[in-house]
């Protein structure tokens, strides 16, 4: 659970979480974007099935890893929200794109 | 990216203060140089979001924090180009940079390079840390830094380190409540740091350092000496359970556990690229060699700031400007009188900035128990491998961490090891009685951050040139 400071103020930006319509600043990570929509796992892993979310925020765990715009395994902590963006939480197996 | 130049005199990876101040004094004297780095601004982690945080109030993030201003202002006056979101996968034995911005790769020349990737969290591995919900000091702090967030509802901060205590001090700034700070810094510790007082107590760090230590005790519970620590919950972290040193089992009611024992530097786009790295018993990491100037054993890649040892952000600023003089040297712009005497202030001052640096190495040093797991702990989180495997694997005869990538795939997934080779490598020395400098590293091979095919067939450079690049 993560809460915005009340004086944090910018640019809103619009976009869906699975589906949902949700809101974030435009300064926003997807991972941040998702973690301050109350969002706090955000994939499970393909070896057990376990629920991961963000760990490192900065690029190195990937355990921050969405479908962005119907593209998997995308590591939300290193790409920025934008507006109308779908950010899909993800299930398990798909292979790491590389 | 077409207002770039085909070439470039100096290329600088990492726009935190080793890079904002190597590029600005080397465009200053006038090498074509720019600066490359994967997040969209400019300042590295210390100083992340610098140029655009939305936390208005300058008293949350302290004046350390705003000092990074007066790096940016300078590097934007200096003539060096500067890409930001670029993420730098390889650099070539002739000094060609591969690298990816918004889903297109490209390469880039250049005659000298200059590493200033900095550092990462030490990898805090207890049962329980792949919980959502459990997050690194680190993480929660870039949080705050680029978006204004801190966590809320129960709230537990465990480790040890300069950083745990720091972000402590910035939440309470920011309102936020902490339920506790579990500290694991071992009490022997004080035994070996305390020769080292003296030289601390002339640094710059001690009041400031003991003040934001004594704000944060007086409005937090603190519990010293902890042990046994795990996160438990079903689906994302609920409780925190530990011990204080040998008593009954505690357990706190947690929403978020915020994890920190120390940073390491970020070796793996050094390790790549082929320049030697030894192991540092003080600060018990895996550390590029370099010289006084930064260079590495690499001709033409020299390394500054915390990705050459952990120095801190004043001391990368100053290791900045001292590789960017033997740049300047190296590619025949001054010759070596020039960069010695120039060096000097910066020597100067970059000794200052070590000063008590070693006492903080020794009191800050993670406990056997944090840096060598037991059993049940998972190591390797991207093929969720535990200790115990690690130790099974030891005693059919596995005796380095590339053979431990083969048996069990650790190490294979898509970190590349920077969340457990670190473990890895004292868990098989524990296991042999040996030191991890007997034990090494990953051996590791570019690409060192995700590259799609795409990616690679958007590439404009001919097929040869691509190979040269991957498999140097
Ligand atoms: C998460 C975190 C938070 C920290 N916060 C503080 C703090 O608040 N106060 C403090 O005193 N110290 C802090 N530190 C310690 C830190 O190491 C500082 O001492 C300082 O930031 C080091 O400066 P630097 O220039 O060496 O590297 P950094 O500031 O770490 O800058 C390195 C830069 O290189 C970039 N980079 C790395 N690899 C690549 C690549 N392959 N391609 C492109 N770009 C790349 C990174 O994005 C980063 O911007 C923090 C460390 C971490 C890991
Ligand atoms: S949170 Fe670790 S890579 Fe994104």
């Amino acid at each position: 659970m993560f809460q915005r400071l009340p004086d944090a103020g910018g640019e809103r930006v619009s976009f869906t979480i699975d589906g949902r319509p949700a809101e974030a600043l435009s300064v926003d990570s997807v991972a941040a974007a998702l973690i301050a929509n109350g969002v706090g796992a955000c994939r499970t892993t393909p070896v057990s099935g376990a629920p991961r979310g963000p760990y490192c925020m900065m690029g190195v765990c990937f355990d921050c890893l969405v479908t962005i715009d119907g593209t998997g395994n995308q590591q939300g902590c290193q790409i920025r929200v934008r507006p109308g963006m779908r950010v899909e939480t993800q299930n398990g197996k798909r292979e790491i794109d590389r | 990216m077409t207002d770039l130049k085909p070439r470039y005199d100096l290329a600088v990876i990492g726009a935190g203060p080793a890079g904002l101040a190597a590029a600005t004094l080397a465009a200053k004297r006038g090498l074509s140089t720019v600066l490359l780095d994967e997040q969209a601004a400019p300042g590295g982690q210390i100083y992340r979001a610098i140029t655009r945080s939305p936390v208005k109030n300058p008293s949350v993030l302290g004046t350390d924090y705003w000092h990074g201003a007066d790096l940016v202002g300078p590097f934007r006056d200096s003539g060096a180009d500067y890409l930001p979101g670029a993420a730098v996968w390889s650099v070539s034995r002739t000094l060609d940079i591969g690298l990816s911005r918004d889903g297109a790769a490209r390469i880039l020349p250049a005659r000298h390079v200059i590493l200033a990737t900095g550092a990462l969290e030490r990898p805090f591995a207890v049962p329980g840390w792949t919980l959502p919900g459990v997050m690194g000091a680190g993480a929660a702090q870039i949080l705050l830094k680029t978006s204004g967030l801190i966590a809320s509802g129960n709230v537990v901060m465990a480790g040890s380190g300069p950083l745990l205590w720091l972000l402590a001090w910035q939440y309470l700034r920011a309102g936020a409540r902490i339920d506790a700070i579990l500290d694991t810094t071992p009490r022997e510790n004080w035994r070996r740091a305390m020769p080292l007082l003296p030289a601390f107590a002339r640094s710059g760090y001690v009041g400031k350092g003991l003040k934001l230590l004594l704000e944060v005790r007086r409005k937090v519970k603190v519990i010293g000496n902890v042990s046994a620590l795990r996160a438990e919950g079903d689906g994302r972290v609920q409780t925190v359970v530990y011990r204080q040193g040998d008593g009954a089992e505690q357990r706190l009611p947690a929403d978020t556990l915020l994890l920190h024992h120390g940073v390491i530097p970020n070796i793996n786009l050094a390790n790549a690229i082929g320049c030697a790295q030894s192991w540092d018993e003080a600060q018990r990491c895996w550390v590029p060699d370099v010289d006084g100037w930064g260079a590495t054993s690499v001709e033409g890649v020299a390394i500054a700031g915390d990705g050459a040892g952990i120095g801190g952000a004043l001391a990368a600023e100053h290791r900045g400007r001292l590789t960017a003089l033997d740049a300047l040297h190296r590619l025949g712009a001054i010759d070596r009188a020039t960069r010695d005497r120039d060096a000097a202030p910066h020597r100067e001052a970059l000794d200052r900035a070590l000063r008590g640096r070693d006492f903080l190495d020794a009191l800050y040093r993670p406990g056997r128990e944090f840096r060598v797991p037991a059993d049940e702990t998972i190591v390797c989180r991207c093929e969720e491998v535990t200790a115990g495997q690690v130790r099974d694997a030891v005693k059919l005869g596995v005796s380095g961490p590339n053979q431990t990538k083969s048996f069990l795939r650790c190490g294979m997934g898509p970190c590349q090891g920077r969340l457990c080779g670190p473990t890895v490598v004292e868990v098989i020395a524990d296991a042999r009685g040996v030191s991890p400098a007997e034990v090494g590293y990953y051996r590791l091979r570019p690409p060192v951050k995700p590259i799609t095919l795409a990616e690679l067939a958007s590439l404009p450079k001919a097929e040869d040139e691509v190979a040269a690049v991957m498999h140097h």
